[in-house]
């Protein structure tokens, strides 16, 4: 609490982003241990995690007061005017401490506390077991002892580093390694190694010692290069993306340009490619494939867990989704602290590298709209929490450095947190039976990448539709189900009370009670009840950690009134019509 | 005239390819009066396949050694590609699509000898739409009268024969404003917007030319619209042309409505794309969904160069100024271009979508369509379409209609065996008879077996306006049919009939109990 000196400012205005005649909202602003809270005159809060901030800005005074831009990780970008100076430096001075912690220990995980005992948080952490996913797979089988492979195939997925060969060294022991990974596999004796850097970056590292494999040293193997660029290069793609949709009064023109300029769907696309080539080697070839970049934790991670998602139909259940984040991506040593910039550290180590990821799997949802048990908001959701430093599971940047946090014992794990949730993640169009889907082959012709306008812009109401598809198919189909649940307990009534002989008129009221009307006009009922319900929780409801924030409650009319002579041209905002 | 007159050809063996997704069709391909057919032979599924001549838009042919090949370009965006055997047989088949395919007269047109069964001539159209729409305005307003001034279209050609118009101007002031505005399109109301009793109402441009005349009968009119709806009522008048595209319409005629002489009134200038331009705009969008090769960058800078969602944005922003200005304002509106055929009702249209719930549904719309629409084959329909989508892309739940009945729309507005799009105006469509002679587009489009394709299994009925987001972000390109024959089917149709199972039929459902209540109990 060192670092605040102000807890309250009244009389803050809050600027509407995109709002060419400076809307804004006025209220109060607080500041919190953890968050930043603004409660506008209509009690609307809006909460924000320290944690979450990347950025704080205080622009030039103006008459009106001193404006104070905060960015966040999660993509919200807020707006504040301050009326004193005073007031506004010192919150400016408070977010910049609070939002970039020296030490590990200061993150909001380790004072998080949802009220559970002890078991109840290890056995939340216990939920996700690896050593049960490997049992899944069918590993260790006489094949193989440790490694990853995939369940229903003899071909297997590995991960390793870049080797450290230079211009000539070679390394017996991992030639025979990767010798041995070929005759695991019995189908295809040949392997792939891929490597997922562009050919220049590769050859560029042979100076350093570093390099790639050399084809003649090595038996039986195929090698290949794919193309993902590095890290510095996704960072400032992501940086050029955010300048374009953060522009006020954007022409198509500019939006299309800045989205080719910014190369980032160049970059989606370059690792959905890299999955599907690894895909295509274990499906189509039966050839096990090594899978590589530099140091094996950023664009490795894509690569195996999207090719991973493609090929098993587990992990694109709720609880598989996370069984992959842990096995590719947390305990293979992703960086999460450093990518995500938990700790004040170097910037030059952050890089959206999960959020790509994630960016590939909504594509794919989109594609294929049955395959995933999971819907948006799961990906948003789990999103937020990259970020959020609330739950242990992403903090620290290997396996090694999480057991010395003791992060078991201090923190909790997020994915018991979704699980409780779950009914909020479901995609009411999921079917986990159909053949069709058991194998995901995407087609990645450029149409099909499209700006994720719900990450990117989640924050940034007046650009989502307006009526969510989504919800309207949840409710209706729990309507349904709780139909069916009515009239299986009717019906069983009905038993009862045939069989205590009850004459035949209450049997007969009791069925036209059962099936009042056709199919049609049940639905049509249930529709009605349904849109008078307020769709809270169009795409999230947990806002930071403060399930308090009503974001998508009641949003009325903030139609600008135009001036009598002028006509506002100014559209982004609408009123909620459900 | 007869039509096989200009058939060369019998037959000839031929084959088929539809695109990348379609299997090949063999079979024996011939020429009729207003079909290219081809057999495949009766074990074959499709046994027979169609295409109806009106619908090409540009043929190709090219012979090697003794075959040939014929590439179509159809104006519902297929690409067709014929592999005939024979160069004769090629060259004939070319010449008879070529021929048939360009035919100018109306009454020859396929829809003239389309005879469906289970169609009775005459039904489902929409006789006289501005009476029908006049029948609700009267409920709630007396200021506004139906006028027969145009029963034999003196008045104007392309206006029908009963339209409304203020109560307090007579028939003879109407002939003169007809009179000053372009193809004698005076002003006339659009769209009665009840809940604030503002009206939307469309012209074409006055004829004020260089000597900036004035017409004190159109002047009158325009009063009259402000005085009716409520005292101090205002007034603008949306030009779909730029300020400075409306003075130089004044060289050639034209011009725009001077601030002095319609007191109330100011005019405001939101240049819409037509004509040419979008037409391109439209052949380089097509042109850049043609190829699934091209690389990311390649793909984004034709999507932004075509500026065909630009023209989406610019269309949608000012039908939501119309609507805004009646909704929010209480002001009355009069929208119109050059001619006010063509963006004029493109914006008319939209803002009734916007504002007025009767028009989104499956009824309403086509009602509006009838209405508004008199010109369909034009790029300008299309921008139509495509903005409606986008409303429905944003408000999922309010139109009656899916994404299915636009596609046909846009099918049939092109070439169709319906007589609902032919001709340009009411009054060539009642010398052609069309009413009697044709079927209409609506009875087609209204039988069941049709619904599942066209309605919206998710549609709640929308009291409320609805406006959409036209930031960038927010629209999309509509994909369903702008890549509909170059990008194979996706799995999302799927999905689709699982929104309608949930929707409307849950016993189908896989897990329904067999021990359900439409079962009798034993």
């Amino acid at each position: 609490m060192e670092h605040i000196r102000t807890t309250k400012v009244e009389q803050v205005k809050l600027l509407d982003r995109f709002s060419t005649s400076n809307k804004s909202l006025t209220g109060t602003l607080y500041l919190t241990a953890t968050h930043l809270l603004f409660i506008d005159s209509h009690q609307k809060e809006t909460w924000i995690l320290h944690h979450h901030i990347a950025l704080v800005e205080k622009l030039a005074l103006t008459t009106s007061g001193c404006p104070l831009v905060i960015q966040c990780k999660n993509f919200r970008t807020v707006h504040f005017i301050v009326p004193r100076e005073r007031d506004c430096h010192d919150i400016y001075n408070s977010l910049l401490q609070l939002s970039k912690q020296a030490k590990y220990e200061d993150l909001y995980a380790f004072s998080y506390n949802p009220k559970q005992n002890d078991s109840e948080r290890l056995r939340g952490w216990q939920l996700v077991d690896l050593a049960e996913e490997y049992k899944r797979m069918g590993v260790p089988n006489s094949n193989w002892q440790l490694s990853d492979a995939n369940r229903d195939y003899k071909a297997a997925i590995c991960r390793c580093s870049q080797p450290l060969s230079g211009f000539s060294a070679r390394c017996l022991e991992d030639e025979h390694l990767l010798q041995a990974i070929s005759k695991a596999n019995p189908a295809n004796r040949y392997m792939y190694v891929m490597d997922t850097r562009p050919r220049l970056n590769a050859m560029a590292n042979r100076a350093a010692g570093k390099g790639y494999e050399n084809e003649d040293n090595y038996s039986n193997i195929r090698f290949q290069f794919v193309g993902i660029e590095n890290i510095h290069v996704m960072r400032s793609s992501l940086q050029k993306l955010l300048e374009v949709n953060g522009t006020k009064g954007l022409s198509v023109s500019d939006f299309y340009s800045g989205l080719e300029n910014a190369g980032w769907l160049r970059h989606i696309k370059a690792v959905m490619d890299a999955a599907i080539f690894l895909a295509k080697a274990i499906m189509v070839e039966n050839a096990s494939v090594l899978v590589h970049c530099s140091d094996g934790w950023d664009r490795t991670s894509q690569v195996c867990s999207l090719g991973s998602l493609l090929l098993d139909p587990y992990y694109r259940t709720i609880r598989g989704f996370m069984v992959l984040i842990e096995k590719d991506w947390i305990s293979f040593g992703h960086k999460y602290s450093e990518r995500c910039g938990h700790l004040d550290g170097d910037p030059k180590e952050v890089s959206p590298v999960f959020t790509q990821f994630l960016e590939c799997v909504w594509h794919l949802t989109e594609q294929f709209p049955q395959a995933f048990e999971f819907n948006e908001a799961f990906l948003l959701q789990i999103h937020e929490h990259i970020h959020s430093c609330q739950f242990g599971n992403f903090i620290g940047n290997c396996q090694k450095e999480r057991e010395e946090l003791k992060l078991k014992e201090k923190t909790y794990s997020l994915w018991p947190f979704l699980l409780d949730d779950q009914e909020k993640y479901f995609n009411p169009l999921y079917s986990s039976t159909s053949q069709k889907l058991a194998v995901l082959e995407p087609n990645t012709v450029s149409f099909n990448f499209k700006f994720w306008r719900n990450m990117y812009h989640q924050f940034d109401r007046t650009l989502h539709p307006r009526q969510s598809v989504f919800n309207i198919i949840m409710n209706m189909n729990e309507q349904n189900k709780q139909l069916q649940k009515d009239v299986k307990d009717l019906e069983s009534q009905i038993k009862q009370h045939k069989n205590k002989q009850t004459d035949g008129v209450l049997t007969k009221e009791l069925l036209n009670s059962v099936r009042p009307e056709s199919p049609a006009l049940k639905t049509s009922l249930c529709l009605k009840e349904q849109t008078l319900l307020p769709v809270n929780d169009a795409l999230r409801t947990i806002e930071g950690s403060n399930p308090a924030d009503n974001r998508y409650s009641e949003y009325a009319d903030e139609f600008s009134k135009a001036e009598p002579a002028v006509v506002s041209s100014e559209y982004g905002v609408a009123r909620m019509t459900c | 005239m007869e039509f096989s007159e200009l058939i060369r050809t019998g037959q000839a063996q031929a084959e088929l390819l539809r695109g990348p997704e379609m299997p090949p069709l063999r079979g024996t391909l011939c020429v009729t009066g207003h079909h290219l057919l081809l057999s495949p032979g009766p074990q074959a599924t499709p046994d027979l396949w169609l295409l109806l001549l009106r619908s090409v838009d540009s043929i190709e042919k090219r012979v090697a050694g003794d075959a040939g090949t014929i590439t179509l370009r159809c104006k519902d965006l297929r690409v067709l590609q014929l592999d005939i055997e024979g160069v004769e047989a090629t060259l004939d088949i070319a010449r008879s699509i070529e021929a048939l395919s360009s035919l100018e007269s109306v009454i020859t047109s396929f829809p003239f000898f389309y005879r469906p069964k289970g169609l009775r001539l005459g039904e489902a159209w929409h006789f006289h739409p501005p009476e029908r729409y006049y029948k609700r305005i009267a409920r709630e307003t007396r200021a506004w009268r139906l006028s027969e001034a145009n029963e034999d279209f003196s008045l104007c050609p392309s206006y029908p024969r009963a339209v409304i118009v203020p109560r307090a101007v007579d028939d003879d002031a109407l002939a003169r404003s007809a009179r000053f505005r372009q193809g004698g399109r005076f002003p006339v109301l659009s769209y009665y917007h009840a809940p604030r009793g503002t009206v939307l109402l469309r012209s074409s441009q006055p004829l004020t030319g260089p000597q900036k005349l004035r017409c004190a009968e159109d002047e009158e009119l325009l009063r009259a619209v402000l005085a009716e709806a409520r005292p101090g009522a205002r007034g603008f008048i949306v030009d779909t042309r730029s300020a400075q595209a409306a003075k130089q319409a004044r060289m050639t005629g034209g011009g725009t409505e001077a601030k002095a002489a319609y007191p109330g009134w100011k005019r405001l200038h939101r240049p819409l794309e037509r004509g040419r331009p979008l037409q391109e705009s439209f052949v380089r969008l097509m042109e850049a969904c043609g190829d699934p090769e091209q690389s990311m960058d390649r793909w984004l800078s034709r999507l932004d160069g075509c500026r065909w969602l630009s023209h989406v944005k610019e269309a949608l922003s000012t039908a939501c100024l119309a609507a805004q200005g009646m909704e929010w304002e209480g002001a009355c509106i009069l929208v119109h271009g050059a001619e006010g055929t063509d963006s004029t009702l493109l914006v008319t249209s939209l803002a009734q979508l916007i504002l007025d719930p009767l028009s989104r549904t499956m009824a309403g719309f086509q009602e509006l369509i009838e209405r508004e629409w008199i010109q369909h084959e034009a790029p300008i329909f299309l921008l139509f379409l495509d903005c409606v989508w986008q409303l429905g892309r944003q408000f999922p739940l309010s139109l009656e209609f899916g994404e299915g009945m636009l596609l046909a729309l846009f099918d049939h507005s092109y070439a169709s065996p319906f007589g609902t799009f032919l001709c340009n105006s009411e009054k060539e469509r009642c010398l052609c008879e069309v009413r009697t002679r044709t079927h209409s587009l609506w009875s087609g489009l209204n039988q069941p077996k049709e619904q599942r394709k066209l309605r919206n299994p998710l549609y709640v009925p929308n009291p409320l306006a609805i406006w959409p987001s036209v930031e960038p972000q927010s629209l999309r390109l509509w994909q369903g049919l702008f890549l509909r024959w170059t990008h194979p089917p996706e799995p999302s149709e799927v999905a689709w009939e699982k929104v309608w199972q949930i929707a409307t039929d849950q016993k189908t459902e896989g897990s329904q109990p067999t021990d359900s209540a439409s079962e009798p109990q034993p």
